[in-house]
């Protein structure tokens, strides 16, 4: 396990390095131009733009672009970034803690639902409690999250005003009521993203114990005496886990690439929001740090998932 | 109007016949944009009116804290380097300008002592230099004075191409010259009638020496001070985080007696219009938002909440429409929209015509941008109440038809006219945006009821509006039969507005399309004119030949105005806002207050 | 958890009873008598029913501009009232529904496809191929969607437009495009199941039995792994008809005078308040639509369980 688990990650550095390059490919033919705001202002003359491009290497050739990119970033340079002329590390490293606060605590909720409700609906068919947290979870992946945010935001900030819909990084307030505050502010995008993740990881987990349940083991530990409670968790919970640990492996980077609509609508300043704003200014090295690092953690966290079925099914072989 | 008759009506407004006011609106019918026309007075010996700004705090801070919310967040601090619209605002909170415009198109004094006019000596007979008198007693946020040196460095930086700057444009054909710690001179190359661009309004924030002197040229990018500004604003820097938000706190030693009323400043970045305006309108979480590109329909109702008002300034923009007259279809010399190549259809002065008369100007108006967009005939960006009388357009179905008929263009078995083979079908395209792709309902309708099959093409607006030579989506390059964007007028001389149209800004593959004239149309009457004017000496007679250029455009129906849109903005029912379309929003922002 | 598994119904090699059902039979009398399920595919019928003949018996044109009526609730000239241009939205809808229909579903089996066939492929097969093959869903997961859509647009379009005319052209561009960036999952979750299924008992006596490895993954381990593989494809046709309309304010989907329903929903986001009528039909109908297809994949999943007792 643990030789196959380093070999893994020795392979994981070519993968990385070839990741990186079509990364870097892509945003270099993509349409677009750093400098395009400064094209439709008629008062910036031709030299600047064409002055800025070359100060900031964009006429070289891709290749070699390529690897100014990547000797830099293996000396720990990420780059400035065009628009705001700010070192990338720096601009991301101020968006991180939001951006972990609240996804993390987006994906977590998502989790607490999707568990308890995915297994319990699975026991039961086709009972009420089942028909009632499908329609839910219908309703949740059914709905985009531009849209349940702004209907939330009209729900609990305009008409009852309970919550703000602004979410602000830096509160002035201190001691209890400054969590307090940042609790509020949270609740509204958490919710939102929570809520539709939740819903299709419920469909998932009640499949996958659906799977399980009906198997001959699950009734012989019944028919041993086992509590019914032991025998969901003990047994039925931990075979079913393959898929959930393959999804949630799969939804872990986000955490850190953030979740673009929702902190759009939110305003919450994370990764998400600065992705989208570096790709529609073009900003190609905030775009190109941020994906790397993400294209980093999907590689890692998806053989996390790799290691993790072994532990769940020890007849995995690792070969 | 003449050369004759503008001198006449300068010699009325001097001898008060003719208000300042009435003037510049007289002026703004014949294409002329206000702040042009208020310099035309000036340098023809008219004062100038002093703006009342109705400030009424009577002492220093004391209004809480101050919250503002732009839906693009500021990307950087240095004005220098100010990308866009929304880094000019973010820069602005902490740095000043010399002077600044106000909504009528007047200067006013920032960090000048007095406006230069000719009366008071500061604008050179020849036309050749303008001198500054500065403010005493102002100083840096870090306590050091300010002096003229600030001034020549502000100059030295933004004209050298090693920093890279952005204003270098209003920088680098002048030679500033100290005169005295509070005076300097500007140097002009050449006798210019609109001499107020370095060191006003949005390129001309004045930055310290003592802070960046060793980052000048190539270092530029490396001065902690863009992160971290130091100005002689109503605000002092606090935080700063790139595209979220910019939080200042009170300039106790802000050089004009009790202001500023706030406290302290948050400008909160990220988000959408539409939720910026709930956020003031309806549940008042802030007190300010910019750039309001809402539909009407949803300002109104956020209106009726009763907690923030939308504030309405003529601005520079125009929405209009671009008739290819060259062959989008076909490469010549390869590329397409080849100047060298004739549109099939457009050829014909009749299509042209038709479509004019089938933009319903007045449903675009009533029904999707309301107050924030006003129909219009006119290539110019002006309020409502600066409206040319003499000029007027039509919509009408059936005039289009009849036209269309007349020139033979006859209606096929599907519905659309056709004629020697060629069917009337264009493509149109826009950047997307709510507006626009309604708007382009709206036109699509008419046409079809015309015999005219438009097809619809929305391009994402970072393509859109892109430089970049590998894509046919940028309207630059114009691969298309029709297309519809805002054009804006940064600048209130019309100098650089009007080399939209001139014969050697055509843009085309030799100059990587970034001629300005993307309309590619050429008129030879239209490049003397221009040529004239930049050498006209005169600022009267150059005035009559911008006037003449503008005419000339509208005549030829190459592009088919839409609406002009004002700038809209979200503000809170008691905050006192001064606003003007000239300039930024912040251009006055010592002057912000919140009414008891 | 050893010893879970009874032989796959359809390799039971031994069990040669005269009166034996073909599998497939038996799975359709077992999805007839799930109730939800038929409701599901009603549901789902009458839907497509309507939007295919609808545009014929509602004949009001999608695109009349009418300012008189603009924002109007339901009425008999608008039985599900207009938009913020006086333009009928039930003719809208039963025009959108087509497409987004139509993209959901075929976005929908690229992914299921793919995802399923990548998998597969590097579920049984180890090393090599298999680090190959993750090494591409680990590159598709982590490119940004938005720089690859804008360069997708830019190569392919026009191609395309000339080779099939713009509306096919515009619709295989959006369909491949949403396939494309949802099939990793799939991949991900289909390869899980054959780590875990493939050293099965029942596959081993398959392959004790001398099946080659093709049969034991199409008759053994692939009918084993299809739970999560219906519920990717269930949640997919809803999160295709989303991305649609992402895609079309993007610029790269259809163009904006095409009312699908993703993109009617998006349009009305901003009148919530003035006008809920205009998102609500949108939202039900993507409701209604996910929701049928999600009772046929439960039936689907029972009806191909043998071990469901029905």
């Amino acid at each position: 396990m643990g030789r196959y688990f380093l070999r893994r990650l020795l392979i994981a550095i070519p993968s990385l390095l070839g990741i990186s390059l079509v990364l870097f490919a892509v945003l270099a033919l993509a349409p677009g131009d750093p400098f395009e705001e400064l094209a439709t202002n008629p008062n910036v003359p031709a030299e600047v733009r064409a002055n800025l491009r070359a100060q900031f290497g964009l006429d070289d050739p891709v290749a070699i672009r390529y690897v100014r990119w990547f000797t830099a970033m293996t000396k720990g340079d990420w780059g400035f970034s065009f628009v705001s002329r700010v070192d990338v590390d720096q601009l991301i490293l101020q968006r991180l803690p939001t951006t972990l606060l609240v996804i993390g605590s987006s994906q977590l909720l998502a989790l607490l639902i999707a568990l308890p409700i995915g297994v319990y609906a699975a026991t039961r068919p086709y009972s009420l409690f089942d028909q009632i947290a499908n329609t839910f979870a219908f309703i949740g992946f059914s709905l985009p999250t531009f849209f349940t945010g702004i209907l939330f935001i009209l729900i609990f900030s305009i008409t009852l005003d309970w919550l703000p819909f602004i979410y602000r990084a830096d509160i002035s307030a201190t001691g209890w009521h400054w969590y307090w505050e940042h609790f509020k502010q949270a609740l509204m995008p958490v919710a939102v993203l929570g809520l539709f993740q939740g819903a299709s990881w419920t469909r998932y987990v009640r499949s996958a114990v659906l799977d399980v349940i009906r198997l001959d083991y699950v009734t012989t530990a019944r028919s041993k005496g086992l509590g019914e409670i032991t025998v969901v968790v003990k047994h039925v919970v931990r075979n079913a886990l393959i898929p959930v640990v393959t999804l949630v492996a799969l939804q872990m980077p986000a955490i850190f690439g953030g979740a673009i609509v929702t902190e759009q609508i939110f305003r919450v300043p994370g990764i998400g929001s600065l992705l989208i704003s570096s790709i529609l200014a073009n900003d190609t090295p905030v775009i190109m740090a941020v994906t790397f690092v993400f294209s980093c953690l999907v590689i890692l966290f998806n053989l996390l998932a790799d290691v993790l079925y072994g532990w769940l099914d020890p007849r995995i072989s690792y070969r | 109007m003449n050369e004759r008759q503008l001198r006449s009506m300068i010699n009325e407004v001097k001898t008060g016949k003719v208000s300042r006011r009435d003037f510049i609106r007289t002026m703004a019918g014949f294409g002329l944009a206000a702040p042009f026309a208020s310099q035309l007075l000036t340098w023809s010996g008219v004062a100038q009116a002093q703006t009342k700004s109705g400030y009424k705090p009577t002492k220093r801070g004391g209004g809480g804290a101050l919250k503002v919310l732009w839906w693009q967040g500021a990307t950087l601090l240095n004005p220098h380097f100010a990308v866009g619209t929304k880094d000019q605002e973010g820069s602005r909170i902490f740095y000043e300008p010399l002077a600044a415009w106000d909504a009528d198109g007047d200067l006013v004094p920032i960090l000048a002592a007095e406006i230069p006019s000719t009366q008071n000596g500061g604008l050179a007979a020849d036309g050749k230099s303008v001198t500054w008198k500065l403010k005493k007693s102002v100083q840096w946020h870090d306590g050091k004075p300010f002096t003229a040196d600030d001034v020549v460095f502000t100059w030295e930086y933004a004209s050298d191409p090693a920093s890279a700057t952005v204003s270098i444009g209003s920088y680098k054909d002048v030679r500033v010259e100290k005169l005295d710690s509070h005076t300097v001179r500007v140097h002009l190359p050449k006798p210019t009638p609109f001499w107020a661009d370095a060191f006003v309004s949005t390129r001309g924030m004045i930055i310290p020496k003592h802070l960046f002197e060793a980052y000048k040229g190539g270092k530029s990018r490396d001065a902690p001070t863009n992160l971290k500004p130091v100005g002689t604003g109503p605000y002092k820097f606090v935080d700063f985080k790139p595209g979220d938000m910019v939080r200042g706190q009170i300039n106790t030693a802000y050089h004009e007696p009790n202001r500023p009323y706030f406290d302290s400043i948050e400008m909160k970045g990220g988000g959408d219009a539409v939720s910026a305006a709930r956020a003031v309108m309806q549940t008042g979480e802030f007190d300010y938002a910019w750039n309001m590109q809402v539909e009407d329909e949803i300002l109104l109702r956020l209106e009726k909440d009763g907690k923030g008002r939308a504030d309405i300034v003529a601005g520079g923009n125009v929405e209009f429409i671009q008739l290819n007259p060259t062959d989008p279809w076909t490469e010549v010399d390869g590329e397409r929209s080849s100047a060298k190549s004739k549109h099939p259809l457009f050829s014909d002065p009749a299509v042209r015509d038709a479509l004019n008369m089938l933009v319903d100007r007045q449903s675009v108006q009533d029904h999707i941008y309301g107050r924030t967009g006003v129909a219009t005939r006119n290539f110019l960006n002006n309020p409502q109440r600066f409206r040319s009388k003499n000029t007027k357009w039509e919509f009408d179905v059936d005039k289009a038809n009849r036209v269309l008929e007349a020139a033979g263009w006859k209606r096929g078995s599907d519905g659309i006219r056709a004629k020697d083979g060629k069917k009337l079908k264009f493509v149109f395209q826009t950047s997307i945006n709510a507006p626009r792709q309604k708007t382009q309902a709206i036109i699509k309708q008419a046409c079809q009821k015309a015999g005219i099959d438009l097809e619809i093409k929305a391009i994402t607006a970072s393509v859109f509006f892109s430089s970049d030579v590998g894509n046919p989506d940028t309207y630059s390059k114009f691969y298309c039969d029709m297309q519809m964007y805002t054009t804006t007028m940064t600048q209130p001389d019309p100098e650089v507005f009007m080399d939209q149209y001139v014969s050697w800004q055509v843009s085309a593959k030799e100059n990587k399309w970034q001629g300005r004239n993307i309309a590619r149309w050429r008129s030879e009457d239209y490049d003397k004119a221009y040529r004239e004017a930049a050498g006209e000496l005169d600022p009267v007679k150059r005035a009559a030949l911008f006037m003449r250029m503008n005419d000339l455009v509208i005549e030829a129906r190459v592009v088919i105005p839409v609406v002009f849109r004002p700038r809209v903005s979200a503000v809170a029912n008691k905050l006192h806002a001064p606003l003007s379309g000239w300039d930024n929003d912040f251009w006055l922002l010592k002057d912000w207050y919140r009414e008891a | 958890m050893a010893g879970s598994t009874l032989a796959s119904p359809t390799g039971s090699i031994g069990s040669r009873a005269a009166n034996r059902v073909s599998p497939g039979a038996e799975a359709w009398r077992r999805f007839r008598r799930h109730r939800l399920a038929l409701a599901g595919a009603l549901i789902l019928v009458v839907i497509v029913l309507a939007v295919v003949l609808g545009p014929l018996l509602w004949a009001v044109p999608i695109n009349e501009i009418d300012f008189s009526a603009k924002l109007q609730g339901m009425s008999w000239s608008h039985p599900l009232g207009t938009d913020d241009l006086g333009q009928d939205l039930l003719a809208r809808m039963l025009y959108g529904g087509r497409i987004s229909l139509a993209v959901g579903f075929a976005a929908m089996l690229i992914a299921i496809v793919v995802g399923t066939l990548v998998g597969a492929i590097a579920g049984i097969s180890r090393g090599s191929i298999d680090a190959a093959l993750m090494w591409l869903t680990d590159l598709f997961l982590s490119l940004p969607q938005l720089p690859l859509l804008l360069l997708i647009i830019y190569l392919f379009r026009d191609t395309l437009k000339a080779l099939v005319g713009p509306e096919v052209g515009v619709f295989i561009l959006v369909v491949a495009v949403i396939g494309c960036f949802r099939w990793m999952p799939v991949a991900r979750l289909v390869r899980a199941q054959f780590l875990s299924l493939r050293e099965k008992e029942f596959v081993e006596a398959a392959r004790a039995l001398g099946a080659t490895t093709t049969r034991q993954v199409v008759r053994h381990i692939l009918p084993n792994s299809l739970g999560p593989v219906i519920v990717a494809g269930t949640i997919d046709v809803a999160a295709a008809i989303i991305a649609e309309s992402t895609l079309s304010f993007l610029g790269l989907g259809f163009p904006p005078d095409v009312p699908t329903w993703g993109r009617l929903l998006y349009d009305a986001k901003d009148y919530l308040d003035i006008a809920p009528h205009w998102a609500l039909f949108p939202g039900s109908a993507i409701f209604f639509a996910v929701l049928s297809i999600n009772f046929i994949g439960d039936g689907l999943r029972d009806a191909l369980d043998p071990r469901k007792v029905m």
